[in-house]
């Protein structure tokens, strides 16, 4: 269990990393298309993130998974993939603690998935 | 200066340099590096405290989520140990992270003051203990909380078994609260709570606050991003710089007295809280 549990988590945050990496240099080098260009966020980046979303048009929720193809969302979706590596480590490893009858540790990892499930789902959130 | 004349490339390059330097520290002091990161970078950078918390929590994720194989492969990091706390803590986390982003930046700000005093003051008061020699509780049993834990610098096996597990569990709901509404990872209180409270091991309970640390503020960090609160201008750097720092931070370890490193810690956190609380406050 701890070392596939090891093995996934070290794969996914290399790639969160060098996904990070890429698709920054990618925005701020203008290599794609900004959305919201670099250079007019300062008259942005004061306001509060609900009325940053009023300012820039940005979608809340999960709308700006339509968006990768700009660098500020394809930044977006490096930082997403940093709070995706429990869930994707948990659902990796829930499948095994069923096949081994460890019921216990089953349930814990079932209601984690469900929890971050529920948060990455926005429909607590109020987001849409 | 007037922060809107600055070039715009230049916070980001900042930030990086400052990140950097708390991964730095933040390995050599033994905190987590959020406790130092939100209150530093929203009492000096312009940026809006819902975009600072949310970078919070994401470099706290990828400082933990980094170190977190390395961790669990040597057995300082105790996945069934972690795995009710994580639950208990995501839930606090979650809910704290609502509210933080309900509540008007004033209150939180001064709040956020408070709170990073406080951490400060506990920071300085905090002793730690590897007296494990407690009997353990129904409740951590039932759930296995117990492992063997060997020590090659101290050349010693370590039996441990947790206790006081339903406390325990209520702590975490609490720190992952907290964590949830300031963006903070939360080390400082989970390494006393495993430590004090719990009865695991000093090294088990710092390696097992990072994989708490990893899971809890995941949950946290998806209410920010479904709220629109990740910048990536922000988030970006801070995960570049605090990864970069963390590695340089542990080759120092060996060579750098941490009483000094953890003074200067300390110092800077009640800098920072001061400043927050004044900000807050509008003074």
């Amino acid at each position: 269990m701890v070392e596939i549990y090891a093995r996934w988590l070290d794969g996914a945050t290399k790639a969160g990393f060098m996904l990070s990496l890429a698709a920054f240099v990618a925005y701020v080098s203008g290599a794609l298309p900004a959305y919201v260009p670099p250079a007019a966020l300062p008259q942005l980046w004061g306001l509060s993130a609900a009325r940053f979303a009023e300012a820039t048009g940005a979608p809340q929720g999960w709308g700006w998974l339509a968006l990768v193809g700009y660098g500020y969302y394809l930044c977006l979706a490096a930082a997403v993939l940093f709070a995706a590596v429990t869930l994707v480590c948990y659902l990796r490893l829930l499948p095994m603690l069923i096949r081994e009858r460890a019921w216990l540790d089953a349930l814990l990892a079932l209601a984690q998935v469900v929890v971050l499930a529920t948060a990455a789902s926005g429909v607590v959130a109020g987001a849409g | 200066m007037d922060a809107a004349a600055i070039p715009w490339w230049i916070w980001p390059l900042a930030l990086l340099a400052v990140s950097f330097a708390i991964g730095i520290v933040a390995v050599l002091a033994g905190v987590g590096g959020g406790v130092l990161f939100v209150p530093l970078v929203g009492g000096l950078f312009p940026f809006h405290l819902d975009f600072v918390r949310g970078a919070g929590l994401v470099f706290a994720l990828a400082g933990t989520l980094a170190a977190g194989p390395a961790l669990l492969r040597a057995g300082l990091a105790s996945l069934r140990l972690a795995m009710p706390l994580a639950l208990v803590g995501s839930v606090g986390s979650f809910a704290g992270a609502m509210a933080g982003l309900a509540l008007p930046t004033r209150l939180l700000q001064t709040a956020l003051g408070v709170t990073i005093t406080t951490i400060a003051l506990l920071i300085w008061r905090s002793r730690a203990t590897d007296a494990v020699n407690a009997e353990p509780d129904a409740l951590g049993a039932l759930l296995r909380l117990h492992g063997e834990f060997h020590d090659p610098s101290a050349g010693v096996t370590v039996d441990w078994h947790a206790q006081r597990t339903l406390l325990g569990l209520g702590a975490f709901g609490a720190i992952g609260f907290v964590g949830g509404v300031f963006g903070l990872g939360a080390g400082f209180a989970n390494v006393p709570a495993l430590n004090l409270l719990m009865g695991a091991p000093l090294k088990v309970a710092v390696g097992s606050s990072a994989l708490l640390i990893s899971i809890v503020n995941s949950s946290a960090a998806w209410v920010y991003i479904q709220h629109g609160a990740l910048l990536p201008l922000i988030v970006v750097p801070a995960i570049l710089g605090v990864t970069l720092g963390s590695r340089i931070g542990a080759r120092l370890l060996r060579a750098t007295p941490a009483t000094v490193v953890r003074r200067l810690v300390i110092v800077a956190m009640l800098l920072a809280g001061l400043r927050a609380l004044l900000k807050g406050l509008g003074w």
